[in-house]
């Protein structure tokens, strides 16, 4: 479904990233891990088309180098930002309805129902009205009314209340049983639970990619095995 | 109505309605109402508490509206101004006058669809009795050339606890040469909210100079602009507050998007003559966000899309 060759992103003319390879199948939640400042985000966003890179990705098979943010997303690939966006004037209920796919407030209530939003809440603005959580939510919501064929969530957990565990996951288990793929990049050891397959980066390299437990407890015991 | 009028009337009614008009509402007896097109009052409408009296003047009109005492308008006010012609001037000098505990909204609509050189001057005077409230939101449309010179001038003064809020709108056709100059004077717990929400692209030349001097103690005042500027359009914003008595607050918030080769100037001007006053600014001119942008970008809108719903956000 994503693989990844050879991908290396410099910013400011140093690398982040460095020679990545990686595979996400059809239907698999794959979990990125790595300390502050590994790259995960440079990653996440270079697979979105946001940062030029060395290096190729293919998507379904087919090369998609040369496409632009929009044309991936037009592909069936969204990215949910670690720091979600505000937009003055725009309502949360107008946002998700340019998300979706299938574009009926049936669909946006039931979006807003599965990431445990309130309702009224699709008439306010994604302002700074909204809580950093709230916003995060909103931002899923969108996502899974995208009905992307890869999902790539930069710490959807993150400044969510612990609560809400459950919630975020049962939103990565519905994508997955729609057959989407989801690279979810966490530092919560809960979260990576909902993963098949796990992939530690380090400095920007990739330390080890597998099954999720092993590499879950290998990351446990050894958050950077790359560093000397 | 004679039959000329009666087809100028219907005319203006077109693009009133095309611009977002209510035009059920200018012939209906519950609404008081003024229609004019250049120089000629073409219907005009008062209600029990709402007496509007109109005089012709050279190259306009004067109208005077009075909500009388206690007078709470269930339904709002409708004003149609508007030229249809290419060329021309027009002149509206208006008296608003609120009388204390009166309550009342205005809905106004300014015309000019096919303007290549026309001068609109608006020339009103508000007085907002105590304890009394104006809403007075005026929408402009200005046809495609860019051929319009529009000087609106307002002066205010609103008394002991009464509120006037105004907006200035133009978000569709082009701006052509705006200039407007709003003056706010404000008693005691008296407040008032100036807005303007402009965009403008080609030559187009957009001043504003909006001002509330918070004269009565704790009177409170927020100057507001949004605009959003392509090709070579200029803006210049002058959005001023001055505490003048104890714990008046004022604030001045301006925001603006420039693209392409736009130039924009902002001077929020915020003062105090008394120590107990406090008067707060913030302004902020720039391209479109990047992240803003991004984050539309992956859900799969073009960068062309993303910018136009960020920018009709700003506005909105
Ligand atoms: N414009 C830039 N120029 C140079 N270095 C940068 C630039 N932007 C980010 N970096 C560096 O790149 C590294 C990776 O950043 P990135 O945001 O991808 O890390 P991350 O793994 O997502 O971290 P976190 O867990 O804190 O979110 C960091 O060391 C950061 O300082
Ligand atoms: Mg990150």
């Amino acid at each position: 479904m994503l693989e990844l060759r050879n991908l290396t992103v410099k910013k400011d003319g140093k690398s982040i990233v460095k020679n990545v390879n990686l595979h996400v199948n059809r239907g698999e939640v794959h979990v990125l891990l790595g300390v502050n400042g590994s790259g995960k985000t440079t990653l996440a966003q270079a697979i979105m088309g946001i940062y030029p890179y060395k290096g190729n990705i293919f998507f379904e098979g087919k090369n998609i180098d040369s496409l632009s943010v929009w044309e991936r997303a037009r592909l069936g690939i969204t990215l949910a930002f670690q720091e979600p966006a505000r937009f003055e004037g725009l309502l949360v209920k107008d946002y998700l309805i340019l998300s979706a796919k299938e574009k009926s407030m049936e669909n946006v209530k039931l979006a807003i129902k599965t990431v445990g939003i309130p309702y009224s809440i699709l008439f306010e603005e994604i302002g700074e009205n909204l809580s950093g959580g709230e916003r995060k939510r909103v931002e899923l919501a969108a996502v899974l009314l995208m009905n992307p064929k890869l999902a790539i969530l930069d710490e959807p957990d993150s400044g969510v209340d612990i609560l809400s565990f459950s919630l975020i996951s049962d939103v990565i288990l519905r994508m997955k049983s729609h057959n989407s793929s989801v690279l979810l990049i966490t530092h919560s050891e809960d979260m990576a639970n909902v993963g098949d397959k796990a992939t530690i980066l380090c400095e920007g390299k990739v330390a080890i990619t597998g099954e999720r437990n092993k590499v879950k407890n290998m990351f446990k015991y050894s958050p950077c095995p790359l560093k000397r | 109505m004679d039959e000329l009028i009666k087809k100028e009337y219907e005319n203006l009614v077109k693009y009133y309605e095309a611009s977002g008009g209510n035009s059920k509402a200018l012939i209906s007896d519950n609404y008081a109402s003024i229609v004019i097109n250049g120089n000629h009052v073409l219907a005009k409408n008062s209600t029990k508490g709402i007496v509007i009296e109109t005089k012709k003047i050279e190259d306009g009109v004067y109208a005077r509206i009075l909500i009388k005492k206690g007078h709470k308008a269930k339904n709002p006010v409708h004003l149609c101004f508007g030229m249809l012609p290419r060329e021309g001037k027009q002149i509206i000098r208006s008296e608003i006058i609120a009388e204390e505990g009166s309550s009342v909204k205005f809905i106004a609509h300014c015309i000019f669809p096919n303007a290549t050189h026309i001068k609109h001057i608006m020339k009103s005077k508000v007085i907002v009795g105590r304890n009394a409230k104006v809403e007075y939101e005026e929408t402009h449309f200005h046809g495609k050339s860019g051929g319009v010179r529009v000087i609106p001038t307002t002066f205010a003064r609103v008394e002991e606890g009464g509120e006037y809020n105004s907006s200035f709108l133009l978000r569709s056709g082009r701006a052509g040469y705006i200039d407007i100059d709003y003056e706010v004077h404000l008693a005691s717990c008296a407040q008032s909210m100036l807005i303007s929400k402009i965009h403008g692209m080609g030559e187009d030349e957009i001043r504003a100079r909006e001002s509330i001097y918070l004269e009565g103690e704790h009177s409170s005042g927020v100057v507001k602009t949004r605009m959003a500027l392509r090709e070579r359009a200029k803006s210049e914003v002058v959005g001023k507050t001055i505490g003048m008595a104890a714990y008046a607050r004022g604030h001045v918030d301006c925001t603006e998007i420039i693209m392409d080769e736009a130039r924009a100037e902002a001077s929020p001007v915020v003062a105090a003559y008394h120590p107990l006053a406090k008067v707060t600014h913030e302004a902020a001119i720039g391209s479109v966000d990047k992240k803003q942008l991004l984050t539309l970008m992956t859900r799969g809108l073009t960068q062309e899309e993303a910018i136009d719903v960020i920018v009709s956000g700003l506005l909105k």
